[in-house]
Parts: C-alpha cells; sequence; structure tokens
C-alpha cells in the first residue's frame, strides 16, 4: 500500500503535477517542506529588523517611503509563507515556537549589523538578489502552496532588488565620503551574500532525494556561480569594486572565478555566534511577548462582539 | 530510511547548532491561550472577474480578517473587493475521490463541440 501511494506521488512528481496538502505525501517529503517553508518565512520576518533600524534616519521623504514599503513587503512575504508551511499541519504557534527556542533558524545573512545608510542598498542590491535567484526556482517547486506564494513573492522582490541597486548608484555618484560609504557596505555585505547560498554542494550528500522530489532544482554552487557572474559585472556601474582579489573572469569555463569563501564564519553565525544573533533573536522574543495582551484583547473582544450579536456573528458586508 | 541533509536557503537542517543554548521550550508557545481562528482570503481583481482564493490569514473576526487581507494581499492594486471565510467553513472533495469524480468525463468527448464534424459550407455555427 505504502509502496504504491509513493509510486504515485513520485509519479505526479515526475509529470510536474503540484502536490497539494491533502494529498498523499511521503512523511519526510512534508517534513523537509515545514522545515524547509517555515525557515524561509522566519527569515522574511528577521528580515525586517536590519532594515527597520535605518526607517527613522532615511536620508529622504522618498527613501523613507521606499523603506517603509519594501519593509511591509517582507511581513507579507513571511505571512504568505507561513500559510503555506500551515497547509502542512503545522501551527502558527508551533513556527513561531520553533524560532524563538532557537530550533528553526533563518537565514543567516541577518545576523549582520546595518552600519550605516549605505547597507539598506547592499542588502537590496546583494541580499535581495541572492534570495531572488533561490526563489525564481521555487515558484516551480512541487508543492502548490508553496509555489503559489512564491510566484507572489518574486513579483514584489524584484522592486527590492532595484531600490537597493538605484540607492548604491546615487551614492557612488555623490561626494567621495559618500563613495566610500558605498564601497565599504559592499565589502562587508559580499562574502555574506555569496554564502546565503549554503554550503558547497559536495557538503552536501543528499541532494538526490531534494532534486527528485523537486522540491529545489538548482544547487547551491549553480546559483551561487549565476549570482557572482551577474554582480561581477553589475558592479562596473557603480564604479565599485568586489572584495575579492581572485574574482576574475575565465574565458575557458565561461564565469567568475573566486576566491575561497570562509566557510568557518558560516558556520559559527550559523551556530549562534555571529554579530547580531542574540539581538534579532531577543527582538522577536520580546515583540511576541509585547504583543500578547494585543492578541489577548483582541480574542476578548471578538468574543464579547458574538455573544452580544450573535446572529451577525461579527461579519460585515453580505456579499 | 533516507536521511535528508540538503541545506536551503535560510535552512541550516535541526542540529544542535541553535542559537539559543538554553532549552526553554514552553509548552503554551502564544501565553494567549490559543491561536486566532485562520481565515481563507479570496480577492476580485478587477470588476467582471470572479473572486478567486488568494491565500490565508489568521483574525479574531470577520472584519479583522478583511483589515488583514487589503494588508497582505492587496499592497499592488491586486483587487477591488475581498470576501474572507473562515477555513473551518469551507467543505472540499476528498483527493482520494479525484479518479471516480472526475475521470468519467473523460470519455465524453461528445459534450465538446469539436466532436462533431459539419460540412464547410456551414456557416456561423
Amino acid at each position: 500500500m505504502e509502496t504504491n501511494q509513493e509510486t504515485i506521488f513520485q509519479d505526479k512528481v515526475d509529470h510536474e503535477i503540484k502536490i497539494e496538502p491533502k494529498d498523499w505525501m511521503p512523511e519526510k517529503y512534508r517534513q523537509t517542506l515545514i522545515r524547509q517553508i517555515s525557515q524561509h518565512a522566519h527569515s522574511e520576518i528577521v528580515g525586517m529588523l536590519p532594515e527597520g533600524n535605518w526607517i527613522t534616519r532615511a536620508p529622504s521623504l522618498r527613501r523613507k517611503a521606499i523603506l517603509i514599503a519594501k519593509v511591509q513587503d517582507e511581513a507579507g512575504h513571511g505571512l504568505y509563507l507561513y500559510s503555506a508551511a500551515e497547509t502542512l499541519g503545522i501551527s502558527r504557534d508551533e513556527m513561531y515556537d520553533q524560532l524563538h527556542t532557537g530550533k528553526a533558524k533563518y537565514s543567516s545573512i541577518f545576523n549582520y549589523p546595518t552600519l550605516t545608510w549605505a547597507d539598506i542598498g547592499a542588502i537590496g542590491w546583494l541580499v535581495d538578489g541572492a534570495a531572488i535567484l533561490n526563489q525564481i526556482p521555487l515558484c516551480r517547486t512541487s508543492f502548490g502552496p508553496y509555489a503559489r506564494a512564491m510566484v507572489r513573492v518574486c513579483k514584489e522582490e524584484s522592486f527590492h532588488q532595484r531600490q537597493g541597486f538605484e540607492l548604491l548608484l546615487t551614492l557612488s555618484q555623490g561626494t567621495d565620503a559618500q563613495k566610500q560609504m558605498c564601497q565599504d557596505a559592499i565589502n562587508r555585505w559580499w562574502w555574506p551574500s555569496i554564502m546565503m547560498f549554503g554550503p558547497n554542494d559536495d557538503a552536501s550528500p543528499h541532494t538526490a532525494q531534494s532534486m527528485k522530489w523537486k522540491i529545489k532544482r538548482f544547487t547551491n554552487d549553480e546559483l551561487r556561480q549565476k549570482f557572482i557572474d551577474m554582480i561581477a559585472e553589475q558592479v562596473k556601474v557603480l564604479n565599485m569594486r568586489l572584495p575579492d582579489a581572485d574574482l576574475k573572469w575565465n574565458e575557458e569555463r565561461k564565469h567568475y572565478d573566486f576566491g575561497k569563501i570562509n566557510w568557518e564564519e558560516f558556520w559559527q553565525v550559523v551556530g549562534g555566534n555571529g554579530p547580531c544573533n542574540k539581538q534579532r533573536l531577543d527582538a522577536r522574543k520580546k515583540a511576541w511577548a509585547d504583543g500578547a495582551w494585543v492578541r489577548e484583547a483582541a480574542t476578548a473582544y471578538a468574543e464579547k462582539k458574538a455573544s452580544l450579536n450573535p446572529s451577525k456573528g461579527g461579519t460585515s458586508e453580505t456579499v | 530510511m533516507i536521511l535528508l541533509r540538503k541545506f536551503y536557503y535560510g535552512d541550516y537542517g535541526e542540529s544542535k547548532l541553535g542559537s539559543s543554548s538554553d532549552n526553554e521550550t514552553s509548552s503554551s508557545p502564544s501565553g494567549a491561550g490559543g491561536e486566532w481562528p485562520l481565515w481563507e482570503v479570496f480577492i476580485r481583481s478587477k470588476q467582471g472577474l470572479d473572486h478567486k482564493h488568494a491565500g490565508s490569514l489568521h483574525a479574531v473576526d470577520a472584519a479583522m480578517a478583511i483589515e488583514n487581507a487589503r494588508d497582505v494581499y492587496t499592497r499592488r492594486m491586486e483587487g477591488v473587493s475581498i470576501w474572507v471565510v473562515e477555513s473551518k467553513h469551507i467543505h472540499a472533495s476528498n483527493p482520494d475521490d479525484a479518479g471516480a469524480l472526475y475521470d468519467p468525463a473523460n470519455d465524453k468527448a461528445y459534450r465538446h463541440p469539436t466532436f462533431y464534424n459539419l460540412p464547410d459550407a456551414v456557416k456561423h455555427m
């Protein structure tokens, strides 16, 4: 029976038929998705923190409006993804709990601080740029709700990257101090950005299963190379440089060669020892705790309203 | 058993590398006695079109669900009208019945206009 179900499941995946929440699926597929989608959602939510840091200090009303819109988008992306994960049978509160207790991870990139205004540009250009490369193939991932959420995310994400590049472009054409600030931000964000694609392929020996399930369609190294090729060209428009002495075009490979990645740093940050891990997690826990009275009050209000007017049940208009 | 250790974007597995060293798992994560109900959101993208499922969200009542849906699902003029319905009120067909329910339509090609061959001389049909 089990084998039969599994064959049907794999057959659907092979034929690019999406898997929907109520369909039979291998338990390991469900667990893998819950983990991946919830951690992706956590990344969107925690990702608001480094940027939120600059909202009050944005240099103009235009930049402030853009940044607020972007941060609001990140919240939206987190919500799309939490909803998608919930269709697999995990509750929202369980996911929050996993984040707050450190059981679930979020993208390590958000454990780096945003020291200057230029960092907001670097995040848009590099961090969102890397995220987009990861997310585009996920629009075709085998689980329907995840794929649909990613389509919405990708539509919105491209403004994020463009505003970041535009911000840096403006700085790159400014005073010497502004140019320097721009280069400094690129220097600090470059290596963490290319680490976002995760460990090298040979450090992750079980790619086959996820590829077979079509959860993932490209390997970490494939996507990383694509990103580096893209950014190495774009940086020329900024008249800036990437902080990698080994970065150069390889005519034979038709790709850029690049220097050695410091995986020790990567695992340190994943392990909780990045510059801002504690600060980020504390901020999330505090927000959750501070919001408790709002959640309680809203529930009490809804209950009271429903009991006063049971026929309407709190509903507003008819269709 | 297959052991999955592939790393994804934002996904570093569930190793003991947790960033909080203490294991303070609270049994009641919300601390507020349960989650807000789940609602399904349907959006009409423009006048004349059907409402279409957009996603879901949590809210205490319908009014809040509509307000939240507006912020979450229509930030870029995606809609001109929103329906929300509490998820528990949705009844769905069982995927296991899909074969019995929908396959019979497969061999009824005569329900489609292209099934009928008519002479070219017949116009406007």
